[in-house]
């Protein structure tokens, strides 16, 4: 059993500590957004926020993710509102197939908290998640979109 | 709000909606547009005609048989049925048909295939007749409650206006009255200069739930009581399932069974899919690899090699003239070979599909490119007749031509067959993926052209060597043993012809079929010809001392279209002015998918191996661009994928096994090497191309010969990293 704080919610899972936290955030706190792209940190697919970090959570454990503070897709919008990257996703029309735009959201997200107006060097270097369809050029387009609005 | 509509995960719901349908069909059956009897979409809405549902609150929901995968169509596809229907677009969803439906109904809606950039070529027009024959009906309907004759009224935005008096109806309002009536025979669709919404860039109807984690894919489909599976092929193609021994993993948390499936996979069944993959890599398997675990890419290559002689067996795809003895008897030739390996789709999302199966009933959800093939699939591996089976599509991760295949359908039903009642969710891994894929063929090819004393081409000869895709996937299509698809882009005529004019010319293709099990790869031969016929038209331009450009324009007098879209890039990349210090260009073009298509890069190169991109300009004459915005993401795509294979691509083979394994053995582009696309559409009219695949096909010739134009060096194989050449 662990307990979970994703998306400000508690979980208690009945989950092995060893378990990728990619596989405890879809398949035992039920949360799908997150997707399955690699399983080895190389793609991107399953990014998510620990502690506002932008994280592969393929790579992470369960128990390195106890106590700390987990977002997913799910929880990147409040209430009232889609988060600004998602508004900008949907304006421009960035996905393609979508199943590694989850992913991206989550990277530039937190790209765009730790540096709100990035450079094209800025980009190139904190989003180096995998798109098949390739979306880049949208990608890149709505970050500097968000920046400069 | 613009949407599509997922098909719903409760499963309830399923049985009871297609019920609802099934009982309205009953009657409908024998009248293929709706007919007398009011045929009703699942929530009740009348149909009018089987490509369009009209709600009382004036919505409209569009049916879309072909799949929607990323590449755009599902929103082009609407386009085309609203542009005729006259609807308010913001009042626009979508919904697919389900195989199972289509069957029952005669294939009401037609072809579900979505491959070979067909999604719209090759439905528009049937398409555009179902949003025609509902306005009809609409304005009919309209005009019998007024009692005016119908040719008096006009329909625009879901709005009906009875011109001499000025009265309104909606769609909405007359739906019910609309669906009762007979079709008309035959309706005019618009001229293409009327059209207001075929040709505009409108916003995708998919994009929102894409951004929030809610889109449904095949691996996030939750069904009641569900388990997971996970599964090992023979690794070795061709190979079968010796043994495994059960016992180790039968006590591992969650693992609920072991099951054979078919002669060559087993899969381990658990309540989570992590439990199912960590049981399935404890268990012992032991494998009959067979004799392919002797084939190695040196052993196929060496093969492949043998079929470049001339003396071997070659089928005749393009000819004219003697081109043998034009060569040899030519003033000056060249030589060269050139080679293409294999290429997994690596979609996004690894392979899955959900089956559950009861001695009454086989269902499957699945993210597919062929809904009738997943259909078929299932019916023979329940052994259930059609009437008993049916498929869910779902938004699939990727496609790229690797779901248009069924092997991972075939797999979850036999796994569900061994559970009955049970929904089983297989998914493979991505190493199960890589090792599983439906490879781009592997060819070489050998390429000779001849000048006459003034360096004018005189011959050329082009000798391919290689893996056919329809001997293995659709044998039913060869004609006389020739695959006539392997000759794309350098076929005499046809949606993939030729572009230049050779007096004596000859394209012939050895056929040579390694174990490895090709498949159709974004693309598809294009890809390969266009690399050859591209390179080696700039290696005869350079033997003749001619500006690869102008050296080509010579050759394609008798090819307008080919040379428009070639004129369009180099005007647009600035042929004509010297590129930036440093720089340097190439240029390629190709036609295939009835599309005519060119490419132009502008690239640096350090340290001599150190590839940047700096510009990119692709140009597509598709004859009519239905949604220039998804054209030009489809364009920029194509790009990334097909310099993907370029520099990072390529599958090996040892011991009979696919070598590479995932993302860190077989890469795939980022952001920071991808440059912006500069696309020019000049749609020319008068026929429909594709859009999906073409552009890929210039992407690595153009890439090559500035790399020539840099460097002085010519690649004549794929993927660059065995070349130690990388992006800088």
């Amino acid at each position: 059993m662990a307990n979970l704080t994703i998306n400000e919610k508690t979980f208690t899972l009945d989950v092995e500590p060893d378990t990728p936290l990619l596989w405890a955030i879809r398949e035992n706190a039920g949360l799908t957004g997150t997707k399955y792209g690699c399983g080895i940190a190389q793609c991107g697919a399953c990014t998510v926020h620990i502690d506002g970090v932008a994280t592969r959570s393929c790579g992470v454990s369960v128990s390195e993710a106890v106590g700390k503070k987990i977002t997913t897709i799910e929880g990147l919008a409040s209430a009232s509102s889609l988060h600004k990257v998602q508004e900008a996703w949907i304006a421009q029309d960035v996905p393609q197939c979508g199943y590694c735009q989850s992913g991206m959201i989550m990277a530039v997200a937190a790209l765009l908290t730790e540096k709100p107006k990035p450079t094209d060097a800025d980009i190139d270097e904190a989003i180096t998640n995998i798109c098949r369809c390739g979306t880049f050029q949208q990608v890149r387009e709505a970050i500097h979109t968000i920046a400069s609005a | 709000m613009n949407k599509h509509v997922s098909p719903r995960m409760n499963r309830r719901a399923f049985v009871i909606g297609t019920a609802a349908v099934g009982a309205g069909l009953a009657i409908g059956l024998d009248i293929p547009f709706g007919g007398p009897a009011i045929v009703r979409a699942a929530d009740g809405s009348p149909e009018i005609g089987a490509w369009v549902v009209v709600r009382p609150d004036d919505t409209v929901v569009i049916r879309i048989a072909r799949s929607e995968m990323g590449q755009g169509s599902l929103t082009g596809l609407a386009q085309l049925v609203a542009e005729e229907l006259e609807c308010d677009w913001s009042k626009v969803s979508t919904e697919y048909p389900t195989p199972g439906q289509s069957v029952a109904r005669k294939r009401v809606w037609g072809d579900f295939s979505t491959g070979g950039s067909r999604g719209i070529r090759s439905s528009h027009d049937y398409v555009r007749k179902g949003g025609a024959t509902a306005r009809v009906m609409l304005i009919q309907a309209a005009a019998e409650a007024w009692k005016v004759p119908a040719s008096e009224c006009t329909a625009a935005n879901s709005v009906i206006t009875h011109t001499p008096s000025g009265k309104t109806t909606t769609y909405g309002k007359v739906a019910e009255a609309a669906a009762k009536l007979t079709p008309p025979a035959d309706v005019k669709l618009k001229d293409p200069k009327d059209w207001k919404l075929i040709g505009k860039g409108v916003k995708r109807l998919d994009t929102a739930d894409k951004t929030t984690g809610t889109m449904i894919y095949g691996i996030d489909v939750k069904l009641p009581g569900m388990l997971n599976a996970a599964i090992k092929d023979c690794p070795v193609f061709g190979g079968k399932l010796k043994s495994f021994d059960e016992a180790k993993v039968t006590g591992m948390k969650g693992v609920k069974k072991v099951v054979k499936v078919g002669d060559t996979a087993v899969a381990v069944v658990a309540d989570t899919w992590w439990h199912a993959k960590t049981a399935l890599e404890a268990l012992p398997i032991v494998w009959d690899e067979g004799d392919n675990a002797k084939v190695s890419s040196e052993s196929i290559a060496k093969w492949l090699a043998e079929g470049l002689d001339n003396a071997q067996p070659a089928y005749v795809g393009n000819k004219n003239g003697d081109a043998k003895a034009a060569i040899a008897g030519a003033a000056k030739k060249i030589e060269a070979i050139y080679s293409y390996p294999y290429q997994n789709h690596a979609t996004m999302e690894p392979m899955n599909a959900t089956a559950v199966y009861t001695a009454d009933k086989c269902e499957v959800w699945c993210g597919t490119q062929n809904g009738e093939a997943v259909f078929a699939a299932v019916l023979e591996a329940s052994g259930l007749p059609a009437e008993k089976c049916d498929v869910y599509k779902v938004m699939p991760g990727g496609g790229f031509g690797r779901r248009g295949q069924t092997d991972y359908v075939r797999q979850a039903v036999t796994i569900a067959k061994e559970m009955p009642g049970t929904p089983i969710k297989l998914l493979w891994s991505r190493e199960e993926d890589m090792a599983h894929g439906r490879y781009h063929p592997i060819t070489q090819c050998k390429m000779t052209g001849a000048f006459d004393a003034d360096n004018n081409l005189v011959a050329l000869h082009y000798r391919l060597s290689g893996q056919s895709i329809l001997f293995s996937l659709r044998p039913e299509a060869l004609q006389n043993g020739m695959d006539p698809a392997a000759f794309q882009g350098v076929a005499q005529s046809g949606e993939a012809a030729f572009g230049y004019s050779v007096p004596n010319l000859l394209v012939e293709h050895a056929m040579r079929n390694p174990h490895v099990p090709p498949g159709f790869w974004r693309g598809v031969n294009v890809n390969h010809n266009a690399i050859y016929m591209e390179c080696f038209m700039d290696e005869l331009a350079q033997a003749a001392g001619q500006d690869p450009l102008e050296f080509r324009r010579k050759l394609m007098g008798n090819h307008p279209k080919h040379l428009a879209v070639l004129n369009a890039v180099a005007e647009k990349i600035g042929w004509s002015t010297p590129a930036p210090q440093g720089v340097y260009r190439g240029i390629a073009q190709v036609m295939g998918y009835g599309s005519y298509v060119a490419g132009a890069a502008e690239i640096s190169v350090s340290d001599g191996n150190k590839i940047k991109v700096h510009r990119i300009v692709a140009s597509t004459d598709p004859g009519y661009v239905v949604n220039p915005a998804q054209v030009e993401r489809q364009i920029a795509g194509s790009f990334v994928y097909g310099l993907s294979a370029l520099f990072y691509g390529g599958c090996t083979v040892k011991d009979g096994k696919i070598e590479q394994t995932n993302f860190d053995t077989y890469n795939s582009m980022r952001i920071n090497e991808m440059p912006k696309v500069e696309s020019v559409m000049v749609p020319s009219g008068g026929f429909w191309g594709g859009v999906g695949e073409p552009t890929i096909g210039v992407a690595a010739p153009a890439v090559l010969n500035a790399y020539f134009a840099a460097t002085g060096k010519r690649i004549r194989s794929v993927p660059l990293r065995d070349q130690n050449i990388t992006f800088a």
